[in-house]
């Protein structure tokens, strides 16, 4: 954890206990401080401070200019804000949930991330769009996606993925200065699960760069978002069995961090992956071709995956079996272990 | 419905002053430009097939029958105003300022063809239907926010009014009253889709009373009522009263594109009764003593040399730079792709041996 403030592009002693909300929340203040250009929009965003609570009190604080309660209209929302971009401002927009991005979609992939390209950067869109995403939280139907492979898929676009208080601000606010397009996934299960410092000031953790949260000698567990918690306590079960594992946090899902996946696999020569998007198609497959790429003929076992299933994300009260669990993890992990 | 937007015209299908208000303000000068512009417009479009023909552009969608509607709206623009075209719309593009080089660059398949000319706000067409219309309100709503009194202009066809982006462009722009003017050329088909299938209503202009905004229906072939329409809806939207919907009634003679045939879908007597748009124009010069042989034969030549030097410097291009394809996609190039990059260029200097 003492890396953490290495990675910040601007040391403040000063920190606080924060949530990954309130984290989230203050990046956003800060920019809001900082730089005239932010304007920060969304659905019920305002008054309300968003149905998480990720913009409290900011539209109290910047005005309703800055901080804009938009008409129930994603495609409308991320449209207006492409002209937004291309004019002079820097739009932050906050997607309901993940499962309510549809609509936009043809923006995002048709405009937001082609932009430039298509006027050779005579135009261009740095816009960050955050969107709560995954299952866990017993939400309602449609409320639980994971369907990060959708925009990892889509050149032009960054893709992150926050799994705690201090690298949702850091990422928040690289997504914020960085000249493209960047996602920012939130996982809803994370959002309060804890508290842990954070610089009061600004700072950033760069795109592209994943994290081991924890060190290890046997096995690779490579994860993002809540199952970086997942991959903790199966780790921690493994442990008893005499078994070490080395936990990647990937943190951006795109580009990936092929150095950090190369390096601790050639170490421990073993690589379980887990995500709770569906299996096939999921961002996995991506990390197998990585791994096959760079450490192929280190590996003493065939990567394992435990994933979401390939079923939609069911209603909450069978969730948990959609889910990837510490058990179905352990399974994976005495798996390329004893393969 | 219907008769609450009748189509607003100032000259007739025979070039005479309907609506003789507008004479004090129609002079020689701008009647010129109407004429050198729709001509210019239509001698590239006709260019463009041939060229299409030949094998020397690929798939063009031409916009033969709706130049009164594109140089009507085009030159109502304000040299900082914002401008988000359909790929049917070099027409207007061109008379706004694009490069005609460049517009030729577009339909050969070339990303350059998407570069407008610096400090020209031009955006790359839409080729996706109806989402350039969120974009447009954007744009407008930036210079709001600036203090400008900059304006944006949106076109689109009448299907594009089906698409749910139509619906969320003129719902924010009305919520947020921004200086947009939606600026739609009502062309009668969509591909092979004929007004009255593609929509209930009579009217698009009506669209407009679901956002409170002012709508209204105008002849898209006299490039006079085009252009006074769409400088007092930019009026409107300077002075900080939002967007106005405007719909032209024009019809695209020719075919959706080079790719189609029309015969498939409409028969060749329809249309026969809507009179050419330069065709009024030039029986309204004749009408008004404005028809100088001399400087037609001037204005005609000067089009073909344009054209004929634009093509030759479109074919003698520099080569489509395979760079391009990996250095826009982001400011700074990821990792990952580089090696994309670098690997490809290593193979080609391999096989080029």
């Amino acid at each position: 954890m003492t890396t953490h403030l290495k990675e910040s592009n601007h040391k403040n002693e000063m920190t606080e206990q924060m949530t990954m909300i309130q984290a989230i929340n203050d990046g956003m203040r800060i920019m809001l401080e900082e730089d005239d250009r932010t304007i920060i929009l969304g659905e019920d965003i305002g008054k309300n401070g968003g149905v998480f609570r990720a913009t409290e009190g900011l539209q109290e604080k910047f005005g309703d200019d800055r901080v804009v309660d938009t008409p129930l209209s994603e495609a409308g929302i991320i449209g207006t804000s492409i002209g937004l971009a291309v004019n002079g401002f820097r739009p932050v927009v906050e997607i309901q949930f993940l499962g309510f991005i549809y609509p936009a979609y043809e923006q995002i992939m048709t405009h937001v991330s082609r932009i430039r390209t298509r006027s050779m950067s005579h135009f261009t869109v740095p816009m960050v769009i955050r969107a709560p995403y995954g299952a866990g939280i017993r939400a309602p139907e449609i409320h639980s996606d994971s369907t990060e492979i959708l925009f990892t898929h889509m050149p032009g676009i960054k893709v992150v993925c926050p799994s705690s208080p201090y690298d949702a601000k850091g990422l928040l606010i690289a997504a914020m200065e960085d000249p493209d397009p960047v996602l920012v996934l939130e996982t809803m299960r994370n959002y309060r699960s804890k508290r842990e410092d954070v610089p009061v000031g600004k700072y950033t953790v760069e795109i592209g760069k994943g994290k081991i949260v924890r060190e290890g000698a046997d096995v690779t567990l490579i994860a993002w978002g809540a199952m970086v918690t997942i991959a903790e306590k199966a780790a921690e079960q493994a442990a008893q069995q005499g078994i070490s594992c080395e936990i990647i946090d990937l943190r951006t899902l795109y580009p990936i961090d092929r150095d950090i996946l190369s390096q601790s696999v050639q170490k421990t020569t073993r690589a379980v992956i887990i995500h709770e998007a569906h299996n096939t198609g999921g961002l996995g497959n991506d990390i197998i071709s990585i791994i096959n790429d760079t450490s192929f003929l280190y590996l003493r076992a065939p990567v394992e995956r435990v994933t979401g299933f390939d079923v939609p994300v069911p209603f909450f009260s069978l969730e948990e079996h959609y889910l990837p669990t510490p058990a179905r993890v352990l399974e994976g992990i005495e798996k390329v272990v004893h393969f | 419905m219907e008769l609450d937007y009748p189509i607003k015209k100032i000259i007739d299908d025979k070039g005479f002053f309907i609506d003789s208000t507008y004479e004090k303000q129609i002079n020689e000068k701008l009647v010129k430009e109407f004429y050198f512009n729709m001509m210019r417009i239509r001698t590239f479009d006709r260019k463009a097939i041939n060229l299409q023909r030949q094998g020397r552009l690929g798939t063009y969608a031409p916009f033969e029958g709706q130049e009164a509607s594109q140089v009507g709206s085009a030159l109502a623009l304000g040299s900082n105003d914002w401008i988000f075209p359909t790929y049917r719309d070099h027409g207007a593009t061109l008379t706004y300022g694009a490069d005609m080089v460049r517009a030729f660059l577009y339909w050969n398949g070339r990303v350059e063809g998407c570069v407008p000319p610096e400090g020209k706000k031009i955006f790359p067409p839409a080729v996706p239907i109806a989402t350039q219309l969120p974009h447009a309100a954007g744009a407008a709503w930036a210079e709001k926010r600036k203090g400008t009194q900059n304006a944006a202009i949106a076109y689109f066809g009448d299907g594009a009014t089906s698409e749910g982006d139509f619906h969320e462009g003129l719902n924010f722009a009305s919520v947020f009253k921004v200086p947009v003017v939606f600026f739609n050329q009502n062309n009668g088909y969509a591909i092979s889709l004929p007004i009255e299938k593609q929509m209930n209503s009579a009217t698009i202009a009506q669209k407009s009373v679901a956002y409170d905004m002012p709508g209204i229906r105008i002849d898209g072939n006299d490039c006079f009522v085009v252009y006074f329409e769409t400088k007092k809806a930019f009026d409107y939207a300077r002075s900080g009263n939002g967007p106005t919907l405007i719909e032209a009634v024009t019809w695209r003679t020719g075919a959706h594109t080079t790719a189609d045939d029309p015969s498939k879908y409409r028969s060749n007597e329809q249309g026969m009764n809507i009179v050419d748009p330069l065709s009024r124009l030039e029986m309204f010069m004749k009408n008004y003593g404005y028809w100088d042989e001399q400087w037609i034969n001037e204005v005609n030549k000067k089009i073909t040399n344009e054209i004929e030097s634009a093509v030759d410097e479109m074919e003698r291009f520099p080569a489509p730079n395979v760079d391009d394809i990996f250095d826009h996609v982001y400011a700074e190039m990821p990792a990952h792709l580089a090696e994309q990059k670098k690997t490809y260029l290593t193979h080609l200097r391999g096989t080029a041996k």
